[in-house]
This record gives structure tokens, sequence and C-alpha cells, in this order.
């Protein structure tokens, strides 16, 4: 039997394959519905799970939940700490990539080693190490309150919690691709007489923006519903320092299910959009990095 | 004359752009992991001992691990499938299913762990069929294990699948001109080349959910020395206002996670220099 069944290649295209190189097709068959039941079970079912909840007592009850005064002082201050957070380490991950992709010195990988850790750092973790640092019983707690400064319980924790979570994350897209695209066209641009903030506006950015974007987003979203790392530092105060995941938690714990859910849907949607865009900003950064990286081929 | 640090370039900024880096790297998370490190070194030795080994907290390491690595393992078998299945068959749909993997990803964890509680609850979706069985997911470590199964999917899955892209067609036409069954082609040609791939999803997996909190403490309902997870054992320290032993248990955690860290440095680099 001379099937031919396309085959996914790196360079993103398809291509034929014969009976030789591909299995019959009730083995095709058999692999494709156990990923998709696998998936399924895993992702699909929790997904519209959240939705059902939500909407398990209707329409008005929904909306009810979500114009509740908590929850709407948790969505301003969700969005308060996105504020804050994504632009700092939106130039962070610029200014890293830029160094570290556009020179050569000693010590580079260490350092990429370094800006990846809060990846393998447990998001707990990741709020202790503040709580240690301005807690009541930390290195600086006394003195700060002393001074009146509060950070922990407060949302200066919260913020400085998720600028460490979300630390790597533009920066980690950036370099990749700021390495394969090269020097040349900057050493070209400086050669003809742009100045060093020109090169970067007019060459460098261009080329660059859609790992940007896709980086800014892969932050915001993980920014958004960061939960781990914020509920240590947070100390769950109503309507002061609860963040979106932090209200869904409080309430789930209320046995306030419902409201839960309509909390959860709004974060389910943000996660829904994100995917889009990755998916998107992939698509759109193959087609900027391929014909420079893979160069051209004609086949 | 001074060593030379770095090659020359005509690009400037760097001086800007690496001081930056290194203020903010520093301030951020160099100083701070330090201070956790120094806090859990001024504990006396018998104290640290103590508060890492006792029985509570020994039972977290051991479901913690435990249903960490069969999570992964689960992953790996199933991931497999799935990047298979993606990489290699076309079917409807195909981009909107290799777009959701990512969720598990992109979903904030307290949701999923909702989620998952909701579904897995005797009277839920899934839970309702598993009842009658005498299954008990939410509230027992199964509970654990499915909830770091939904981490870790992505996981294996983007890791296998640029291995599987980037094969080359010729050497399973080879194969098969030789006369090798596609079942053979399989184990011994294509498998063994995407091993290291495998190996680095798994421990990618293992990894996040050794760490692992938001998607857990719903689902497993914190009953202590059956469904408390490590991660949780440091909250519930810090809400006792305990920071000593929060920060003992922690120190185990991360050197838990940079072992895993190393392992999969060493499996890429062992798989760099056998690949060329």
């Amino acid at each position: 039997m001379a099937t031919a069944v396309l085959t996914k290649r790196a360079s993103g295209g398809w291509r034929k394959t014969t009976a030789a190189t591909t299995e019959p097709r009730w083995v095709r068959w058999l692999l494709t519905s156990v990923a998709l039941v696998f998936l399924g079970l895993f992702l699909g079912v929790p997904l519209l799970a959240v939705f059902a909840q939500a909407l398990d007592r209707g329409w008005s009850v929904y909306v009810q939940s979500l114009v509740d005064t908590d929850a709407l002082s948790a969505i301003r201050l969700t969005l308060l700490v996105a504020l804050i957070v994504v632009p700092i380490n939106t130039v962070f991950g610029v200014a890293a990539a830029w160094a570290i992709a556009k020179f050569q010195f000693v010590g580079k990988s260490l350092l990429i080693t370094f800006i990846d850790l809060p990846y393998s750092i447990s998001p707990v973790i990741s709020g202790l190490i503040f709580v240690m640092l301005f807690g009541m019983q930390g290195w600086c707690g006394p003195w700060l309150d002393a001074h009146g400064i509060h950070i922990i319980f407060a949302v200066w924790g919260i913020v400085l919690a998720t600028l460490f979570v979300t630390f790597p994350f533009v920066a980690r897209e950036l370099i990749p691709l700021m390495q394969a695209q090269g020097t040349e066209e900057e050493e070209a641009a400086r050669v003809l007489g742009a100045s060093g903030l020109q090169t970067f506006w007019r060459v460098t950015l261009p080329n660059i923006k859609w790992g940007l974007l896709y980086g800014i987003i892969l932050c915001n979203a993980r920014t958004m519903g960061e939960f781990g790392a914020v509920s240590v530092v947070s100390g769950h105060i109503r309507g002061e320092t609860n963040t979106m995941p932090l209200q869904v938690e409080v309430l789930y714990n209320e046995y306030n299910i419902t409201a839960a859910f309509a909390v959860a849907s709004l974060l389910a949607v943000l996660s829904l959009i994100t995917l889009l865009l990755k998916s998107v900003l992939q698509w759109k950064t193959s087609q900027q990095v391929v014909p420079e990286e893979l160069g051209y081929t004609g086949d | 004359m001074a060593i030379q640090l770095k090659q020359r370039s005509v690009l400037p900024g760097f001086g800007l752009t690496m001081g930056f880096t290194l203020l903010y790297l520093s301030l951020l998370v160099l100083i701070p992991l330090a201070a956790l490190v120094f806090k859990s070194a001024t504990i006396p030795w018998r104290q640290f001992y103590a508060a890492v080994t006792e029985p509570h907290v020994v039972a977290s390491y051991k479901l913690t691990f435990g249903a960490s690595a069969i999570a992964a393992t689960i992953n790996a078998v199933f991931g497999l499938a799935v990047a298979w299945v993606l990489v290699r068959y076309p079917f409807p749909g195909r981009n909107v299913v290799d777009a959701m993997v990512d969720l598990p990803f992109a979903m904030p964890t307290a949701v999923s762990g909702i989620a998952l509680t909701a579904i897995y609850a005797p009277d839920g979706w899934i839970g309702r069929f598993l009842d009658p069985l005498g299954i008990k997911v939410v509230y027992t470590p199964l509970g654990v294990m499915v909830a770091l199964t939904f981490i870790g999917l992505p996981f294996v899955v983007r890791t296998l699948q640029p291995a599987l892209e980037d094969m080359d067609m010729e050497i399973e036409e080879a194969a098969a001109s030789l006369g090798a069954t596609r079942l053979q082609t399989f184990v011994r040609v294509i498998f063994p080349a995407i091993v290291p791939a495998l190996l680095t999803g798994f421990a990618l997996a293992f990894a996040r959910a050794l760490g692992e909190y938001g998607s857990v403490v719903f689902i497993s309902g914190n009953l202590p020395m059956k469904t408390q997870i490590t991660p949780l054992l440091i909250i519930t320290k810090l809400e006792q206002y305990n920071y000593a032993e929060a920060a003992a248990i922690a120190v185990v955690t991360l050197t838990a996670s940079f072992l895993v860290l190393l392992f999969i440095n060493l499996l890429q680099w062992w798989s760099r220099r056998y690949a060329t």
C-alpha cells in the first residue's frame, strides 16, 4: 500500500514520506487516539471544568462574583503588579541579551546559568528568600519596621517575589534569537555613522520585535498567575494584598466554589489569550530567523 | 599587560548593559539566595539535621520524590506519543492541539489546582467513574501524582519535538531498504537518537514537580504524614514563624533541584559529544 504521509520538518514545512518510512494506518490511528485522549483528559477536561464550574449557577451569579469588592481589588492589584514587574524585567531582558549576544567575554555561560536560576527554584522558596531578608525575623526586618517600611505582607513583597520568579523570561527568549542574528547588521549601521541608540532602535529592535513581544507575553502571564511565591509574602490580607490567584484560594477555602471559579475563569481566559498570541508570535519569529540562520534551501 | 576579558567590538553599550545586568542580578537573585544559605548556616548542625529528618519532613520527601518520579515517567511515555503524533501525523486541528500542550505553563497553578480537584472529586466529571471502582484521587497521593503529571506535560513534548523534527528521513529509508521492519527501525534507529531529549524532558518535568506548590495543595488535602508535599511544609514552618527550620528544609529542596539541573547539563553535554 503506497500511502504518502506528510511529516513535519525542522524548518517548519512538511515533506512526503512513503510506506517505508511511516507506520501502517492502524498504528497511526491508534497513536493519534492515545495522544489525543491523554491530552483531552489532562488538559481539555480541567480547562472546560473551570468555565463549567464558574457558570454553574448562571450568568448573574457569575457577574456578581466578579464585581464583588474584594474580587475587584484583587484584579486591580494583579494589574498594578504586572504594570510594575513586566516593564522592569523587559528592560533587564533587553539589556542582558544585548550584553550577552552581541559581545564575546569570559564567563558568559556562567552568567546565563545565573540568569536561569529562578527557573529551577521552587516558587515557595522564591517567596521564602524575601521573607528571610525583609520579614520581622529576617535580616533587615526589624530595621525596616522601625522606620515604618513594610515589605512583607505588603504590595512591595508581592512585587519583589514576582520580579524574582519572572526574572529570566524576556532574557531567555532574546538571547538565542539575538545570538542567531549575529552582529553584522549593527556593525554596518555603526560604520555608516549611526549612534548607539539609533543602531538599537532602527536595526536591532525591528529584528527582535516579535521575540521580544513573545517574552513579554510569557512574563506577563506568569506575573499575573504566580501563586506560590506570592502566597508566601502576601499575608492574604483581603482587599489589600490578595492578587487574583490568592483570591481564588481564599474563596475556594471558604467553600465559595462558584466565586472562586469565576475569578479563576478570568485567569483561564488570560492563559488562552497567551497561548493564542504565543502561537502567532512563534510563527512570526520563525519567519524572521529562518532565512538568516539556515540560509535558503531550494528543494 | 592585563588579561583580556572581553573581545574588542565596534558596538557600544557593553559597559552599561553588563553593569545593569550584574547589578540587577545580584540585588534580586544572588544576594537573596545567599542570605537564605547563610541563614541556614547559622543554625547549629544538630538542629539543622533534626529539622530536615523530622518524620513529617521525611514523609514529605518520600511523597514529593515518589510522586514526581511517577508523574515524570507517565509524561515520558505519553509525551513521546504526543510529540510523535504532532511531528509525524498531520490531522485536522493539529495546530490547536500543538498550542494547547503549553496550557500547564500558561494556566496559573491555583486555577489548575482547583480545576483538577473539582473533576477528580467523587462527584466530579472523572471522579464519578473512578469512585465506584474504589479509586480515590482527591486527598490521596494519587491526586498529588495527577497534579504533577498535568504540570510536567509540556516539558517532555517540547524537548522531544525539535529532536524528532531534526531527524533525517534518509536514515529511516536506509534502515527500511536494508530490510528492517518499522518496529525494528523505531527501536534500533529512531529511539536511540531521541533518548537524550527524552531523558532531558523527564528530568525537567521531575525538577519542576519537586518544587510545585499551587496545583498540588488543593487536590492533596495536606493530610500530615500522608499527602503533605515538601514545599507545603516550608510554608507551614513559616506560618509558625519557625524561619530556621523553613530555611533548613528549603536548602535541602534547593540542593535536590540543583542536582537535577546538573544532571540535565551533563546529559546535554553528553548528547552533544555523541551527536558530532
